[in-house]
């Protein structure tokens, strides 16, 4: 059983039921498997906007993100694959850790933890200059990996993303050609060929119908059975559907913060604070 | 009372006429006249320059184009009017793609640089150099390069010369370097560069964002992210741009003729202190041209204007054809 | 045991905002360190080598640096050595593509200050020769002419351009295809063959070069200008203000000129600067038709007159000295002029996207 920090909330799942248990913990904790961030806070010049979020995201789980709009959740998740540091005035606070190494250290590559942490966005976007088979190998060019067997590769991302009985008769037409949903698959597709431990979705069904929203969740939960799954959603029903953990956040109109995180079941039956109550009751947000 | 709905088929649609007041139809005629008329001057120029070139065409066809002779006749019998663009049009061909060659690489670079590797408060100021830059009178890039610029074309030429002198087009008859296609097109091309870049640089920036963040959330490098995304999106807006540039370079007059002797040869070899374009030809020879003479020279301007025509046409539609797609 | 709720914890020491990706103080260092390494080895090749001038020193810089680089990032990533070497490669196509016109700029500043003397704006060329010293003679004929020509061709071109605009976006008659067409033709006219146009023509037929020939040459390049910025800028006008404006009651005529025409104003006098700057530099066009003067010409059908343009031309073919400084100090004054129009359309340019 891993150990914690003083004062931080840990949700362990046990594999065999499904009873959590929470504990917290005196000593300090060890080398977790997965992306765990300690007392994070992310700024835009002198704006602070995000306060002091540490949470776990542990291997083979889904984790929701949740809250209503403007507390910082697509700020946060931009700081764990180092996607934050594009915008011209951001700084940042605290630890990102990737297995245990801080990611934001001095000596590390970037471009090497966006492999491992990847991302896809709210609006499908493939590349318009090149197709689908194409589109899915576009990681792997991009980060001059060395790959045996390209046809495999399209097939395996393509299958996990419930995107390949679809489109294996036509791989050489556009991405354009695609409706939104299948867009979206196809992005999740492209995102899993550099075979990242970690995915970051930052409301990727909002842009799309209920049909393709479901076929989306369903593969949410089939890629959770290899890795760890970080999505960002205003939907809170998706969030019950689709996640193990679920993380809060809110904001007074200062800084975003991070109300409470627990087991999805438990925040949305019997959560601890009256704020999480009344948001998954829809009174506010 | 329960309506019953008619299975009558859609009726047709009905005819719809504007009557317009008093103060309208004044206003209406107004404007319509002022378009008119610009349609009239500036058709009228078209419709003149190929009137009175028609005579020329019809004397001599197509021996205009390709006879390499400019003489005017005596008037008297003894020496006839030979009147041929042929050397002057490859001229402007040749100095104008030198100009684009060297053009074009350094202006994507320049503008990728503004866009993606300066920092904020220089890409200010570097897009806004650049767009004064554009407005340079040709004028003054002629001053430049004849009093600044012509050393170093001598001295390239000369370097180019000693080492790739075997080239059958960079090999030189006169050992005389200074006022050749090649330093003209030097000139040239630091001329048609701003507006190229700016062109450019404004397509590259409008290269949607989280298709440039995609690529970096996949591993890539910013050169990989460009060379993925930004380059594809924004090929037809830098032909457009090169186009544009193009159309300039082939109706310069005053910077070629500073730069270039103006010889009634055909001359391929750049170094060769040779050359012309229909522009400066069109500038030295008015002067003192008889009337059949302006006719000819009339007809030499008509061909200019066609190519340049050509050109920018080609750029419309490639600049259409890429914001219709987007 | 029971759930703990993280509360945003008081801490005694408020976190700072750090950026951990940028470059540290000990690295920007090194990084100028090896610049300045790179361009003393530079320096010592061309000493050794007897390249030439700043163009040999610039090229020697670029294969020093493309090779340090290339040795820097032998351990690293195919991708990232091919992205650092490209990255010297823009900078370097960057530096020559900048550098002729910011030459131009400093030449002309430096070169054209020495005859900024205020004789040059009072005096004309009537009684001095080229080549005399600077502070005698000067080009106020040639910048009233200028202004003169322009002027005039101004007040043909902008009614005429800004009313093809309103009728290709407002009133859309049955013209609408042909007028654009030849609009969009005729912009591409080389300004040579516009004045050619006007010599064959209105010259001949006047049996003289004149200001106003001159006027009518730069008029023939203005006009699709100006038409062609005029309809462009008046399509931006959301098409929900002309309906608002239609559905109040309110006519064409008057939808037009006190809804959409305010709406653009900016816009219509960007477009009528830009008009100008591009025909207040355009020498060819008046080689043909007002040819230059030396002294003072105030009547457009006057005979021959003086333009900055042709001032600058005529003194740089007799090439001395002093005209060379003559003709840098012209130049100076034409740009100034440009930069002038320049900034006035960029201060009008923004005002309408309020």
């Amino acid at each position: 059983m891993e150990t914690l920090k003083q004062g931080e909330i840990k949700v362990v799942q046990d594999s065999q039921t499904s009873v959590t248990t929470v504990s917290a913990s005196q000593t300090t904790a060890t080398a977790v498997r997965g992306l765990e961030t300690k007392n994070v806070h992310a700024w835009f010049g002198k704006h602070h906007v995000l306060s002091d979020v540490s949470l776990q995201f542990p291997e083979r789980t889904v984790t929701g993100l949740i809250g209503p709009s403007g507390c910082g959740k697509s700020t946060f998740i931009r700081l764990l694959n180092r996607m934050h540091e594009f915008i011209p005035s951001a700084a940042m606070a605290g630890q990102v850790l990737q297995d245990g190494q801080d990611i934001y250290a001095p000596d590390v590559d970037a471009a090497a933890i966006r492999l491992k942490i990847g991302m896809v966005f709210q609006k499908p976007n493939p590349f318009p200059a090149m197709n689908i088979r194409e589109n899915v190998l576009s990681g792997i060019k991009l980060a001059h990996l060395q790959v045996a067997d390209h046809d495999a590769i399209v097939e395996s991302c393509l299958t996990r993303a419930g995107l390949w009985k679809e489109v294996k008769d036509r791989l050489t037409a556009t991405g354009g050609s695609l409706s939104g949903g299948q867009q979206q698959r196809l992005c999740i597709a492209r995102s899993l060929a550099v075979e990242p431990s970690v995915l970051l979705m930052d409301e990727p069904c909002s842009a799309l119908d209920p049909g393709s929203t479901l076929r989306i969740e369903e593969t949410i939960k089939e890629l959770a059975e290899k890795i760890a799954v970080v999505i960002v959603t205003h939907n809170m029903q998706q969030a019950a559907r689709v996640s193990d953990f679920c993380a809060f956040f809110l904001t007074d109109g200062g800084p975003g913060y991070l109300v409470e995180a627990d087991a999805t079941k438990k925040l949305f039956t019997n959560p601890s604070d009256t704020r999480t109550a009344d948001y998954v009751q829809g009174k506010f947000g | 009372m329960s309506v019953v709905p008619s299975v009558e088929a859609t009726p047709e649609p009905r005819e719809l006429s504007v009557i317009y007041n008093r103060a309208d139809r004044i206003f209406r005629r107004i404007v319509t006249s002022g378009a008119l008329t610009s349609l009239i001057l500036l058709g009228l120029i078209g419709t003149f320059l190929f009137v009175r070139s028609a005579q020329i065409f019809n004397d001599r066809g197509l021996r205009f184009i390709t006879g390499s002779n400019w003489t005017a006749g005596s008037g008297d019998g003894v020496i006839l009017d030979d009147f041929s663009i042929g050397p002057m049009l490859t001229g402007t061909i040749l100095v104008s793609v030198i100009a684009l060659i060297i053009a074009m690489p350094l202006a994507i670079g320049g503008a990728l640089y503004i866009e993606f590797y300066a920092a904020s408060r220089l890409r200010k100021l570097l897009s806004t150099l650049l767009d004064l830059a554009a407005a340079i009178p040709s004028l003054i890039f002629g001053l430049w390069g004849v009093v600044l610029f012509t050393s170093f074309g001598e001295r390239w030429s000369i370097l180019l010369n000693s080492r790739f002198g075997w080239v059958p087009f960079i090999k030189v008859q006169a050992e005389v370097f200074g006022r050749s296609p090649f330093v003209a097109g030097c000139v040239l091309a630091s001329l048609i560069t701003p507006i190229i870049t700016s062109v450019s640089r404004e397509v590259f920036s409008r290269t949607p964002r989280d298709l440039i963040d995609t690529c970096y959330a996949l591993g890539s490098t910013r050169w990989g992210a460009i060379r993925t995304v930004v380059l594809p999106f924004g090929r037809s807006g830098v032909i457009g741009g090169a186009m544009l540039g193009l159309g300039r370079a082939l109706g310069e007059t005053v910077a070629v003729y500073l730069l270039l002797n103006i010889v009634f040869r055909y001359n391929f070899r750049i170094l060769e202190s040779e050359g012309g374009n229909i522009a400066s030809l069109i500038a030295l020879k008015f002067g003192e041209a008889t009337e059949y003479e302006l006719k000819a020279l009339v007809a030499a301007g008509f061909v200019l204007f066609l190519l340049t025509l050509v050109v920018n046409m080609f750029a419309a539609t490639i600049v259409e054809k890429s914001t219709r797609r987007k | 045991m029971s759930t703990v709720v993280v509360e945003p914890q008081s801490q005694p020491l408020a976190p700072q905002p750090t950026t951990p990706w940028k470059p540290t103080r000990k690295t920007q260092f090194a990084g100028a360190f090896s610049i300045a390494v790179v361009a003393i080895a530079a320096f010592a090749i061309v000493l050794l080598t007897g390249l030439a001038g700043i163009d040999g020193f610039g090229l020697t810089f670029l294969v020093v640096f493309l090779g340090a680089t290339f040795v820097r990032t032998k351990r690293l990533n195919p991708k990232v050595r091919k992205d650092a070497m490209v990255g010297v490669a823009i900078c370097a196509a960057a530096v020559l593509a900048f550098f002729p016109w910011m030459s131009i700029f400093v030449s002309v500043v430096v070169k054209g200050a020495k005859g900024l003397q205020p004789n040059f704006f009072i005096e004309n060329m009537q009684l001095t020769t080229p080549d005399d010293e600077l502070n005698m003679g000067g080009a106020a004929h040639a910048i009233v002419g200028s202004i003169m020509m322009v002027a005039i061709a101004a007040v043909i071109t902008l009614p005429l351009g800004i009313l093809s605009g309103v009728y290709l976006t407002e009133i859309r008659g049955r013209l609408t295809f042909l007028v654009r067409f030849v609009v969009q033709s005729m912009s591409g006219v080389p300004s040579i063959v516009a004045g050619l146009f006007i010599y064959t023509t209105f010259v001949n037929y006047t049996n003289s070069f004149s200001g106003l020939a001159g006027s009518l040459a730069l008029a023939v390049l203005m006009l699709p200008t100006v038409a062609r910025t005029a309809e462009e800028v008046m399509k931006l006008v959301p098409d929900d203000l002309r309906s608002a404006s239609y559905a109040l009651g309110a006519r064409q005529w008057r939808t037009s000129l006190m809804v959409i025409l305010p709406t653009v104003r900016s816009g219509l006098t960007t477009a009528g600067i830009l008009g100008i700057a591009r025909v207040i530099g355009e020498t060819a066009p008046l080689l043909l038709t007002s040819l230059s003067n030396n002294s003072y010409v105030f009547n457009p059908m006057g005979g021959p007159i003086g333009s900055l343009p042709t001032y600058v031309f005529g003194l740089l073919q007799i090439g001395t000295e002093n005209s060379i400084n003559r003709a840098w100090t012209g130049s100076l004054v034409l740009m100034l002029l440009v930069l002038v129009l320049f900034l006035t359309a960029r201060y009008f340019g923004g005002k309408d996207n309020r």
